[in-house]
């Protein structure tokens, strides 16, 4: 089935478009540079999305794949002489054969204990980088030149809004597509029952590693957008409270779906920076940690309530509204 | 030689307070099949409330460690009320990330009452001096051995001779027996949290009196799970003895590779490769039951 069935969803889809490449002619820096992060996470969502909404294999070293594809572009842009254009593909080849080496688990275990591993490869990477001070510049960091491509410099915010996002939704398309193909199939299968797909003929093993492959390859690809916007690689921009973040944002959206995905990403981007802008007035009227705190509080607060109130995200949400709307007056014999 | 037995000694006293914290998630996950991320936190939060009772508030020890126990007592039984009951059944991914943020809640609230600082007081726990042969035994890692095998007998002994313990002991075997014969599951399911944040605590109180109370404690979580792994995740007997291992072989590593590596810190990441390993090699342990499925 076509994923825009109706002329409606065709016009929708182009207004939205048109709306956001249109940003940069009348948003602030400011609103640029958020709209650039959510792009990015987006990316990164998208991959995870697809390694543990659809394939059920959860990981929380997310944002450590990303500084492998960070830093492989990263390296090959500052050492190497690379052009951007082809340092980007590279760090997400990177963080794709990274992603295959620590999917390795995912054959003999499952839940907790793959938890546990994709934690351990999130320190393990991250440790691996700072000791490799010589490539890596290690805990000090590594400047890279501003990216090019065909001769235009993407110093300006609004440059780099725009290839953000023909990224973005090129990204997205792709997730979309590679849900409906063989591979998504089998990843849905895998994610309800991975004895039953083995039993019908699936391939775990090949198919499990391919979601942890094509999820890293997002992760890498992120990881190399953010680090070329700020023209600099440091471990500090990978916390391990990122990696756990994302899964907050897949809970938020809804997992399982792409819609959801942007949703979530894009929800708590915004909770963000909400909490930038009320922490410092916090801090000034309790004390100065309350920033910091709220911080805190507030993400661990917003995901404990999607889980208990809702489980299924605001993509479910989502659907219900669309359905009132499409079925309206005589809704209320198919909402619950 | 001396060298290596003063490590393996420091090693042995430290595993065994990694092996309290984790008897801790071994409960949790026998009783109510949960996997408790926050483990780490109860440590973070034990440490800083040792400092606030120990320092502020000038208590003698003793008081300070009822005070403490008391406060992790009311800490276990909210988070079993308000954030783990109502997800009661629900998937795994959605048990995880649930204790998942409520670490960070932990986290979070220490930034807010202790300011994320780092909190000394040394010297203030008793003090026992040991020596044997030529290998001094610092005071800290005694104290630390002591209340930790302490902790365990006193579990032991409310396992095997007590009627609660005869219920959790029972849960762990079979949920729908019994809440069958009558016994009240939650009932079981809060007091498993009760104790999981009381040995967090403790364990808290016992590494903050060596290195001071600060955010990194919260990272004796990630070894306490290295450690459960080792063990296997449903053995207790499992969690002592891959304890003491993990202890003696991070002090040794740690000891011997630092100086050759420049940067140091293999102590830090060195439970994540122990962690990969035993997953590839061996995922269930030395001494977990090997789950098997049916369709």
């Amino acid at each position: 089935m076509a994923i825009f069935r109706t002329r409606l969803d065709w016009g929708m889809l182009f207004t939205f478009l048109i709306f956001l490449f249109a940003c940069p002619l009348f948003s602030s820096d400011r609103i640029l540079t958020i709209l650039t992060m959510m792009g990015i996470a987006v990316i990164s969502v998208h991959g995870l999305n697809i390694l543990t909404g659809y394939c059920g294999q959860i990981s929380i070293g997310h944002a450590g794949f990303m500084a492998v594809g960070g830093y492989t572009s990263a390296i090959l842009c500052a050492k190497l002489g690379l052009p951007f254009w082809a340092a980007l593909p590279c760090g997400a080849l990177a963080a794709g054969m990274a992603g295959l080496i620590f999917g390795l688990p995912s054959l003999k275990i499952k839940g907790f204990y793959l938890i546990m591993a994709t934690i351990a490869a999130h320190f393990i990477i991250i440790w691996t980088i700072i000791q490799l001070r010589s490539i890596t510049g290690g805990p000090d960091g590594l400047s890279v030149p501003k990216p090019t491509i065909g001769g235009i410099v993407l110093s300006s915010k609004a440059n780099y809004f725009y290839l953000v996002m023909v990224i973005t939704c090129l990204a997205t398309l792709l997730a979309k597509n590679i849900v409906r193909t063989r591979a998504g199939r089998a990843f849905i299968a895998i994610r309800d029952n991975d004895l039953a797909a083995e039993v019908m003929g699936i391939s775990l093993w090949s198919y499990k590693l391919q979601a942890f492959f094509i999820g890293c390859v997002y992760a890498g690809v992120a990881g190399s957008l953010l680090i070329h916007y700020f023209s600099f690689a440091s471990t500090d921009q990978f916390p391990f409270f990122d990696s756990v973040w994302y899964l907050g944002m897949l809970i938020v959206g809804g997992m399982g779906s792409t819609t959801g995905a942007i949703f979530g990403a894009v929800a708590l981007k915004l909770l963000d920076e909400l909490v930038t802008m009320v922490g410092p007035i916090l801090s000034a009227a309790v004390a100065p940690q309350a920033a910091a705190s709220l911080a805190l509080i507030s993400h661990g607060l917003i995901i404990i309530i999607f889980l208990i109130f809702e489980p299924r995200g605001l993509h479910h949400r989502w659907e219900m509204i669309k359905a009132y709307f499409r079925l309206w007056p005589f809704s209320h014999e198919v909402l619950e | 030689m001396n060298f290596f037995l003063q490590l393996v000694v420091t090693g042995f006293a430290l595993g065994m307070v990694y092996a309290l914290i984790a008897i801790g998630f071994v409960i949790i996950l026998k009783c109510s099949e949960v996997f408790n991320i926050a483990q780490g936190h109860f440590v973070l939060i034990g440490g800083y409330l040792g400092y606030t009772f120990l320092v502020p508030l000038g208590l003698p020890i003793w008081a300070a460690l009822g005070m403490a126990i008391a406060t992790a007592i009311i800490m276990g039984l909210a988070i079993e009320r308000l954030v783990l009951r109502p997800l009661l059944g629900e998937p795994v991914l959605a048990i995880i990330m649930v204790t998942i943020a409520l670490s960070t809640i932990l986290g979070g609230l220490a930034t807010l009452l202790w300011g994320a600082e780092y909190k000394a007081y040394h010297g203030l726990l008793p003090t026992i001096t040991l020596k044997i042969g030529t290998i001094s035994i610092p005071s800290e890692s005694l104290i630390g051995l002591i209340v930790s095998v302490i902790c365990v007998v006193l579990l032991m002994l409310l396992f095997r001779y007590t009627k609660i313990g005869l219920a959790m002991r029972a849960t762990a075997e079979d949920l729908a027996v019994v809440q069958s014969v009558g016994i009240k599951a939650t009932t079981v399911y809060a007091v498993s949290w009760v104790i999981a944040c009381v040995v967090g605590v403790i364990g808290g109180i016992l590494l903050g009196g060596v290195s001071g109370a600060n955010m990194e404690l919260a990272e004796v979580g990630l070894k306490a799970f290295a450690v459960v792994l080792l063990g296997g995740v449903n053995s207790i007997g499992g969690a002592i003895v891959a304890g003491i291992i993990l202890g003696m072989l991070e002090n040794v590593a740690a000891g011997y590779l630092d100086p050759l590596l420049p940067g140091g810190g293999l102590a830090k990441v060195f439970p994540f490769i122990v962690m990969i390993i035993v997953l590839i090699f061996r995922p269930y342990g030395l001494f977990g039951l090997t789950r098997i499925e049916r369709i």
